[in-house]
């Protein structure tokens, strides 16, 4: 019953997406407020709609509705109701309506808080963004609709792969979608704009708050997946440029770019242009993802099963979707009036080296994604080649470094023109850490990459360029401590978060190097009270013991490290077999410390012909790991940091007269 | 973000035996390391290269599967016949195609993958470049200020000679005037001296 | 110039569009991504040489047995499903005078006896293969595979997977066809 009514809201959210589509539409082109009224209304109850009908799906997992097709596939009568729940949301259908959710949700948000937009640019955007919805809504209405019945109904479920049962991969995708769709809304923004034909100033900044949001989700999930793989894999790995993951990523990378080049919009109504094509395509790279997950076109462990006729409705949408504001934009561009010039050193100058590295980045990992593809279907299948971790290593990292470099530089630049020798004056203080860095790293680990203490170089130098910055706006050591003070509270909370998303970063990269360049690893065999040695640790396996879990049994190692100085540490790995599902699963034992993460996995036994068993013991040294989740948190914290900004919430002021400098008083601030 | 929805439901009527096991890791074992410790670095590093083939993106280093642990212990097999490490990825190669490779090799049907790269930082560079000479100088043009009067001009030289002339901030005449003349830099070797603030 | 620069990026969809249309009608029409053409197609046969399972089933064989005249080589295991779909059309076609012979991949000689001795031995000669060592040289990749060798001792067919009466008649069969000429 319930899910009929699932079905049936479902439908019903279909038809108010199309009325959405053409109401508000018409009323921007007529100037009518009530038209453009009653758009935000229809994308309200789209959204009340789809929360019903996730609602019924949810229902139907967590009551265990086996004579529901997809309850029946993806869940099981003894899930933990904390995985019955994320089931709903770990199949190709059940994903697909958490998606078109997400859409209408975001859709609703600018209809409720986006009072400071003007009507007929709100109108179009709720109009932009229920064509999306109408899209996808038929695709699911068509093709993967979730609440298909099974008849007879059978006695439980088929789901109940072990792999899954884990909070921080249930609650991944969640947050990728967030990120992912909510590009969805810049999209929207910019092809609203460009069917009015004016983009100005302020767009930038109405933009800003749903990118930001969809950007702090992104960043979010990507790590939260990263971190799963991390602790659930069993040697360490964390990122491994699966053709999946780079499509999480992509979106990530020109999210980015539109981040920064939005400022540039806002502050100095200039780039529009570009910034509108960023905002196209940074949604087309979602949709891309969207395309390649579910189509069938390649393997990967994050691809749904799926159906290449899906594919091709997917490929449809994404060819009138994105072919059409490509379209729309090589039309309306030229009308885009112009706006502020600026010298090629300026702060307008290292945003737009930001979004030249940032595009060039993405584009090589498009490329590489894409290539085997390429080739594939150039060559009917004759010719198959792999772009792995090492193609991606080898070109993404050098476009990055100066990215990265730039990043303490551009802040410190002026609007319009900047001065690089005062701004490098400034930077002395960060170039002389830098070094030390080097020099400490090299010391401390003197075998090891060359390259990798010229990382941590490279993230000291952020991190001191970026608090450099800060503490240059707050007058820090130039002014009375009371100043600082209050001008560090003062701060608008765009400054703030900048500096410390550029922080996170730091964070970040010194965590990747660490982890990438000084693992240390030991592979061996062990008996109950073997010891074996790794750096500084002893590691011996004190016991081996077997167990009964809720749906698994287990066999648990007892691991004694014991280190230079005598402090011990216990960790306690598993193996765990679920009887029901046939598979195991290892449980690594993980143990954290701020500089590295001590990571033990028991293996299978064997039994010796002297007749004693023996384990295989894998224990890592991961130096810095923590510092790449860390580094991802403060980001995020940014990023939420700066979504808080009162500017967001107040709406953008109305064109003011330009003052002559000097007569204003305090200076802007600038971001 | 690995194994996240273990595909139950593959379309395809046969099973491939050694496709991905629902176990995770524990790729290399104990037995099968070599006891040279130069030769088993070598191992790891070429099995980090090479592509467990029925596995979802891992290299033979990583998977866990019966396929790649053949293919590691051929590895080390010809690596122990004293083999090169480009001869024992060649061997491999010449059983399992070019796929087997993570990094793809250099040949006429990769040349785009390669070339791919520093072409389009080429390109974005051009066309940065093409932005900031050609646009912004139309940009000028038609925006741009009206020409000087004279009386202006006079106003000008003067304000000039009294800024060099600053004991506290002397500035070169000549690159005060390149600024009235020239603005955002158009001429090289402007020093790009300016008192705009910072912050 | 500006215009070529606004179009640039509708032509470069449009490409990718293209490309990936292909790739999904390809797709539809039974391209499987997960498989892998054989870096075998055209070269010899690998240098190899299996030993019997048992006294009792005619087998072990070489590079050299493979030469003469077309034959096929079927990689199979007790414990793989769709080899036992398979073995039916692989019957038919010993029957029919193809010489056939098997690897038996990653197996246990009672098994494997077993097996044969419930659904019969249409091979020529089996060879064991316990570690799989022989299949990693022929490029094997899953069970079941199957390959189709001239006279010479060439590779000039593989099949991953299933082999299915529709795959016999439209790929197998003609192969066979065009090596005996």
């Amino acid at each position: 019953m319930i899910a009929e009514i699932g079905q049936f809201v479902l439908v019903l959210a279909l038809i108010i997406a199309g009325v959405q589509v053409v109401v508000p539409m018409v009323g921007a082109a007529r100037g009518d407020g009530t038209l453009m009224a009653f758009g935000s209304r229809m994308a309200v109850a789209q959204a009340v709609l789809l929360i019903l009908a996730f609602a019924a799906l949810t229902h139907a997992f967590v009551v265990s509705d086996f004579s529901l097709a997809l309850v029946f596939q993806n869940s099981h009568s003894l899930k933990p109701m904390l995985y019955k729940v994320s089931g709903v949301w770990g199949n190709h259908e059940g994903s697909m309506l958490m998606w078109v959710l997400i859409l209408a949700v975001y859709g609703a948000a600018v209809a409720v808080f986006g009072r400071n937009l003007p009507p007929t640019l709100k109108a179009r955007v709720l109009s932009v963004q229920a064509m999306i919805g109408v899209a996808f809504l038929a695709f699911i209405v068509f093709t993967s609709n979730p609440f298909l019945r099974l008849n007879p109904a059978p006695p439980d479920g088929t789901g109940l792969n072990p792999l899954l049962q884990d909070p921080g991969l249930a609650f991944h995708p969640p947050l990728l979608y967030l990120g992912y769709v909510g590009f969805s809304m810049a999209f929207s923004f910019a092809v609203a704009a460009l069917i009015e034909g004016r983009i100005d100033a302020a767009w930038g900044r109405w933009v800003r708050p749903w990118t930001l949001a969809a950007w702090v989700f992104l960043t979010g999930g990507i790590a939260l997946g990263s971190w799963w793989a991390y602790y659930e894999l069993g040697w360490g790995g964390w990122w491994f440029w699966d053709p999946v993951e780079n499509a999480s990523f992509m979106p990530w990378l020109f999210g980015t770019a539109l981040l920064h080049s939005s400022i540039v919009v806002e502050k100095r109504d200039s780039l529009k242009s570009w910034t509108i094509l960023l905002a196209i395509l940074t949604f087309s790279m979602s949709l891309l993802g969207t395309f390649l997950v579910r189509s069938g076109v390649l393997t990967s462990v994050h691809t749904f099963a799926s159906d290449p006729a899906r594919g091709i409705f997917i490929l449809m949408i994404l060819l009138v979707t994105v072919g059409g504001a490509l379209s729309l934009f090589a039309w309306r561009a030229p009308t885009i009036r112009g706006g502020g010039l600026f010298a090629p050193v300026s702060r307008e100058g290292a945003l737009v080296l930001n979004n030249m590295l940032l595009t060039l980045a993405c584009a090589t990992v498009l490329l590489g994604t894409l290539y085997p593809l390429i080739l594939d279907a150039a060559s009917s299948g004759a010719s198959r080649v792999s772009v792995g971790p090492p193609y991606f290593n080898a070109t993404f990292a050098p476009i990055m470094v100066p990215l990265v470099a730039a990043m303490a530089i551009g802040p410190l630049l002026a609007w319009k023109r900047g001065n690089l020798r005062a701004a490098a004056r400034k930077l002395l203080l960060a170039a002389a850490a830098a070094i030390a860095a080097v020099a400490a790293t090299f010391i401390a680990v003197p075998d090891g990459p060359a390259l990798a203490p010229f990382a941590i170089g490279l993230a000291a130098w952020i991190a001191t360029g970026t608090l450099v910055e800060g503490s240059a706006r707050i007058r820090l050591f130039a002014a009375p401590a009371a100043e600082s003070w209050r001008r560090l509270t003062g701060l608008p909370r765009a400054a703030s978060g900048m500096t410390l998303a550029h922080l996170g970063m730091a964070v970040l990269i010194a965590g990747i190097t660490g982890a990438s360049a000084w693992r240390s690893e030991l592979i061996t065999t062990l008996a109950v009270g073997e010891t074996a040695q790794i750096k500084n640790y002893a590691l011996t396996l004190q016991a081996v013991e077997n167990g009964k879990g809720p749906n698994y049994n287990f066999e648990r190692g007892t691991f004694l490290l014991t280190d230079r100085n005598g402090a011990t540490i216990v960790m306690y790995p598993e193996r765990r077999f679920f009887p029901v599902a046939g598979q195991s699963t290892t449980e690594a034992a993980i143990k954290t410390t701020l500089m590295a993460d001590l990571y033990a996995v028991l293996g299978t036994s064997r039994t010796t012909p002297e007749g004693t068993e023996q384990w295989t013991v894998r224990f890592f040294i991961n130096p810095m790991v923590p510092w790449i989740w860390l580094g991802a948190l403060v980001m995020v914290g940014g990023g939420l940091l700066s979504l808080s900004d009162r500017r967001h919430r107040v709406g953008a002021p109305r064109r003011k007269q330009q003052h002559a400098p000097g007569v204003s008083g305090a200076p802007a601030p600038a971001e | 973000m690995r194994r996240f929805l273990a595909v139950s439901m593959i379309l395809t009527a046969f099973a491939m035996a050694a496709l991905v096991s629902g176990t995770l890791a524990l790729a290399v074992e104990p037995d099968e390391m070599l006891d040279d410790p130069a030769l088993e670095a070598r191992a790891r590093e070429l099995s980090k290269v090479l592509r467990c083939v029925v596995c979802q993106n891992q290299s033979i280093d990583d998977s866990a599967a019966d396929i790649a642990r053949d293919m590691r212990l051929l590895v080390r097999e010809r690596l122990v016949a004293g083999d090169t490490d480009s001869q024992t990825i060649d061997h491999m190669v010449a059983r399992y195609g070019d796929y087997v490779l993570l990094r793809p090799p250099f040949q006429t049907n990769t040349l785009a993958l390669w070339v791919g790269p520093p072409l389009m930082a080429v390109v974005v560079a051009t066309l940065a470049l093409l932005f900031f000479r050609v646009y912004q100088r139309e940009q000028g043009a038609r925006t741009g200020p009206e020409p000087l009067t004279p009386t202006d001009r006079a106003q000008l030289d003067a304000l000039v000679e009294k800024l060099a002339a600053d004991p506290g901030r002397p500035r070169r005449k000549s690159s005060l005037r390149a600024e009235i003349d020239h603005p955002f830099g158009a001429r090289e070797g402007d020093s790009g001296e300016s008192d705009n603030r910072t912050t | 110039m500006r215009r070529i620069l606004l179009i640039l990026p509708v032509v470069i969809f449009a490409v990718l569009i293209g490309v990936l249309a292909v790739l999904t009608l390809q797709t539809k029409d039974g391209r499987d991504p997960s498989l892998i053409p054989s870096a075998l197609l055209g070269k010899p046969a690998p240098e190899f040489s299996l030993p019997a399972v048992a006294e009792d089933i005619p087998g072990g064989f070489a590079t050299a047995d493979l030469r003469g005249r077309v034959t096929m080589v079927n990689v199979f295991a007790s414990w793989c499903v769709p080899c036992l779909a398979e073995h039916p059309l692989i019957s038919r076609l010993a029957a029919d005078g193809l010489p056939i012979y098997a690897i038996d991949h990653r197996d246990t000689a009672v098994d494997v006896a077993k097996w044969l001795k419930k659904n019969g031995n249409p091979y020529t000669a089996v060879g064991f293969d316990p570690d799989g060592r022989v299949s990693v040289e022929w490029g094997v990749t899953g069970v079941p595979e199957t390959f189709i060798i001239n006279a010479d001792g060439v590779v000039i067919y593989k099949h991953s997977g299933l082999m299915t009466a529709k795959v016999l008649k439209d790929k197998i069969l003609p192969k066979i066809r065009e090596a005996r000429e």
